[in-house]
């Protein structure tokens, strides 16, 4: 368990988490809605998202700009995400003003107005956002790869939503999403920070215990089928930068498996968490080969299997099948050689080091406490390093022959057609 | 709610400082509820030493540090680094080049070492410094492609700022100057110009004082270049007198950057804390202050839509920057154009003074939360001599400016009728 962790559910379904720290006079509240991009349908995809930037458009009691004000002028900050499995409301303030976030979240946790003329003003932001995207190339071929990699789950649109959708989702369909998702029983709330956990909770059921009960909301989620063989997609685009991202299956975070193959892809592309990657094995046989100007790995802790993504900056005059026949080659030596003693023992000092330095801010410990609830998993992050450093050079060895099949593949190249005038 | 605690804020009672012989200033805070050590730094050095023929000689230099020391091939020193989970990067910029690290308290002497050694024996060697060359271009041509936030920087820069001054040129360089660089330039660079005249060494996380001090002297303390020379002066510049557009066409792109400014004050001005209060009202506060207010909530124009400030040794500017769909740029402007008209023509409300000075104040226990966050606190302070006891006086010091002081600077940086538009997108023709 984590430490210093109370964990209350109030009777209208609120899971309430409260972490007791005092390493500086700030506390950060974090309200977790359990619905993101993964539970929308065709027709309403980037719906979670819409309806976040809703929140922010006030209710009676704080009409529009009035909270963005009220923030600020307690030296607070506030945002919110939406992900693939969650959306989250955040704000940090001095721990003595931590209240007026629990007064805002309970607020809008049923009383966003959702004004017809805010929503057709929204829609020109959230398109103008989506536009902003579309000037990434790599925004391009990452949502050609999530559609080819998903046939049903919805994990196969980006968050943000497809163009189409955006044009038309109604104002209904938005009051009813955030209706139906918005309600304590599919919410967790994490505070950490300095203050007594009895006072808070206090707090925390003056705020949100009047807020009635719904029926916990039964999630829009269609698992994807297995695979049945690898996978291509290839985007053209102006420009003169190429680009790889060659993804394969992966578990989800709560699975050992997870655990094994983040051990797998600190070898393979480095640790993230802005610690570098040279010594990482494609860093040497893409970067160093002077193939690529930089090779990424991403794994991310998702609720339901995702994908394990390789992405390749290629340098000018190199391409795609240059890069995609490296990785091919490193992949089939993991599967035959594993990983060596160093690596393993690098890549659980990596972790540990990581942890540190993600535990240091309040805030970034609420984010984690938050995210490991947005899994299933209340002790996912407490326990993070603790199974990195159960993972065995067999674990290692045993992921890659099973996730690393070519038959799990999905690959993606983008092609640059040149100048753009 | 009940505080647990004291906390004190940094200042002259529990910040080590120490100016070494040699001319380098050690700034140490202890923080013994994290386990790891942040450092932060800069070394006197930047673009500014650099003609203008070899642009993003300093930056890559910089960033060529960590290919090879004389102790260490680029293998050994990540090597060194990452098998501890420790990080170390260099960045040049204009006027100086800043450095941060961090690792797990235990490692702090690794750190420092690895730091020491390459600011001190680097070795640029040319296959390295060759490949690091071919990335840098990769990322220039794919900015020059696709990024209109890149070549709408690029230009406001180049219009705002004359070609005999430092300002006209981004600290990259570009994909003609940094083509022409090679491993002997970088070389030459560095004997010139690395030396610890200058330097600033920032040190927060769990350490004994004494003890990292011990590390800083251990490896930097008998560091000496005689050849070190001061910084050249500034040319002068103004901005334009007349309203300055440039524009650069991307026919492909979804979205339109847009960039409005002028010269602002530099960090030490005595305008500064109150320019930046006003920048506050006009682009910050809240939801990105009046600007976003108007652009994106009232008119739904754009994502980002925020004013600001960049401060600094020399007068950067003070600009206004928006993302927008092609066919809004001309109204975008036109409403930034009338903000910045109300700001040098009215006073700001009693209200929004009170909400930003609360603001500023309020936000300072956030801007403390991390070992990072210290440390970017206290390279500040040391880089324009704002006094140790800074963060102590920071609430008076805010509190004093007043509403016709805002007017003021409002009056003194856009009271003029120049200033430079500059446009990167679909609808843009070339300039």
């Amino acid at each position: 368990m984590v430490d210093n962790v109370t964990r209350t559910t109030l009777a209208n379904g609120l899971t309430v988490v409260l972490r007791e720290v005092h390493n500086a006079p700030v506390a950060s509240s974090w309200l977790l809605y359990h619905i993101g991009s993964r539970n929308e349908p065709t027709g309403k995809t980037g719906i979670s998202h819409w309806v976040e930037h809703m929140m922010f458009k006030g209710t009676a009691a704080f009409p529009q700009g009035a909270l963005d004000k009220e923030i600020d002028r307690n030296g607070g900050q506030w945002n919110a995400f939406t992900s693939m499995d969650y959306t989250m409301y955040y704000e940090t303030l001095p721990a003595d003003r931590i209240e007026l976030a629990l007064r805002a979240e309970a607020d809008r946790m049923v009383n966003a107005q959702f004004d017809p003329e805010e929503v057709e003003r929204e829609r020109t932001v959230i398109i103008s956002e989506r536009q902003d995207t579309e000037n990434e190339p790599l925004f391009w071929l990452q949502e050609a790869v999530l559609a080819t990699a998903f046939f049903v789950h919805g994990y196969g649109h980006e968050i943000i939503g497809d163009m189409i959708d955006l044009y038309t989702m109604t104002r209904d369909d938005l009051y009813e999403h955030y209706r139906r998702h918005y309600t304590p029983s599919n919410a967790t709330l994490v505070i950490v920070g300095d203050f007594d956990p009895e006072a808070m909770l206090q707090l925390v059921e003056k705020h949100f215990a009047p807020i009635v009960s719904e029926e916990k909301p039964k999630l829009f989620v269609r698992p994807e089928p297995p695979q049945q063989g690898e996978r291509r997609v290839i985007v053209e685009r102006p420009g003169e930068t190429a680009f790889l991202e060659f993804s394969q299956r992966a578990p989800a975070a709560t699975d050992d498996d997870w655990f094994a193959l983040q051990v797998l892809d600190s070898a393979l592309t480095g640790p993230g968490g802005g610690i570098s990657n040279k010594t990482s094995r494609l860093y040497q046989a893409l970067v160093k080969s002077e193939i690529a100007a930089s090779v990424t790995g991403q794994l991310l802790a998702t609720i339901n299997p995702y994908l394990y993504s390789i992405i390749a900056v290629l340098r000018d005059g190199r391409t795609p099948q240059e890069a995609e026949a490296v990785i091919v080659q490193e992949i089939e030596k993991l599967c035959d050689e594993g990983i060596t003693e160093q690596e393993l023992t690098r890549a659980k000092k990596q972790a540990r080091a990581g942890f540190a330095y993600s535990t240091e801010s309040m805030t970034s410990q609420a984010y984690w406490l938050a995210r490991s609830y947005s899994l299933g998993d209340p002790d996912w992050f407490a326990r993070y390093t603790e199974r990195l450093q159960q993972v065995t050079l067999e674990d290692v060895q045993d992921v890659a022959r099973r996730y690393l099949r070519p038959q799990l593949r999905t690959v993606g190249w983008l092609i640059p057609t040149g100048a753009e005038l | 709610m009940k505080q647990h605690r004291h906390f004190s804020l940094p200042g002259p009672d529990n910040i080590t400082r120490v100016e070494m012989d040699n001319g380098i200033t050690v700034l140490i805070y202890e923080n013994h509820s994290a386990q790891s050590v942040v450092i932060g730094g800069s070394l006197n050095v930047g673009s500014i030493f650099e003609p203008p023929q070899q642009s993003g000689l300093a930056s890559l230099t910089a960033n060529a540090l960590m290919r090879g020391t004389q102790q260490r091939d680029f293998e050994t020193l990540f090597a060194t680094l990452e098998d501890i989970g420790a990080d170390l990067d260099f960045s040049g910029r204009t006027h100086k080049t800043g450095f941060s690290g961090k690792s797990l308290a235990e490692d702090f002497p690794v750190l420092l070492d690895v730091l020491a050694d390459a600011v001190r024996r680097p070795t640029f060697p040319t296959a390295e410094v060759d490949r690091l060359k071919g990335e840098a271009l990769t990322w220039l041509q794919y900015s020059f492609h696709h990024d209109t936030r890149y070549r709408a920087a690029k230009a406001f820069r180049e219009a705002l700022y004359p070609t005999n001054h430092p300002y006209h040129y981004s600290a990259f360089g570009d994909i003609e100057t940094l083509s022409a660089l090679h491993a002997q330039d970088l070389a030459a660079f560095h004997t010139q110009h690395y030396g610890p005249q200058g330097m600033i060494v920032v040190v927060v996380g769990n350490v004994e004082a004494e003890q990292a001090l011990n590390v800083i002297r251990e490896t930097l303390g008998d560091w000496q270049n005689p050849r070190q020379a001061a910084p050249p002066p500034l040319p002068s510049v103004v901005t334009p007198q007349k309203p300055t557009y440039t524009s650069v066409a991307m026919p492909r792109k979804s979205q339109a950057d847009i960039i409005l400014g002028v010269l602002g004050p530099e960090r030490k001005s005595s305008d500064f804390v109150a320019a930046s209060l006003l920048n506050s009202v006009l682009g910050q506060f809240g939801m990105m202050g009046r600007i976003g207010a108007v652009i994106r909530e009232e008119h739904g124009m754009a994502y980002y839509a925020y004013s600001r400030i960049e401060g600094g040794y020399g007068p950067g500017a003070w600009k206004i920057i928006a993302g927008v769909a092609p066919q809004n740029v001309e109204a975008a402007i036109e409403l930034v154009k009338s903000e910045i008209r109300r700001i040098t023509e009215e006073l700001v409300s009693e209200e929004d003074l009170a909400d930003n000075q609360s603001y500023f104040t309020g936000h300072l226990p956030l801007q403390l939360e991390s070992n990072e966050g210290i440390a970017t606190r206290l390279l500040l302070i040391e880089s324009y001599g704002l006094g140790l006891d800074y963060l102590i006086n920071y609430h008076d010091v805010i509190y004093s400016i007043t509403r016709d002081d805002l007017l003021e600077v409002a009056r003194r940086y856009w009271g003029g009728d120049g200033y430079v538009v500059a446009i990167a997108g679909p609808s843009g023709h070339d300039s």
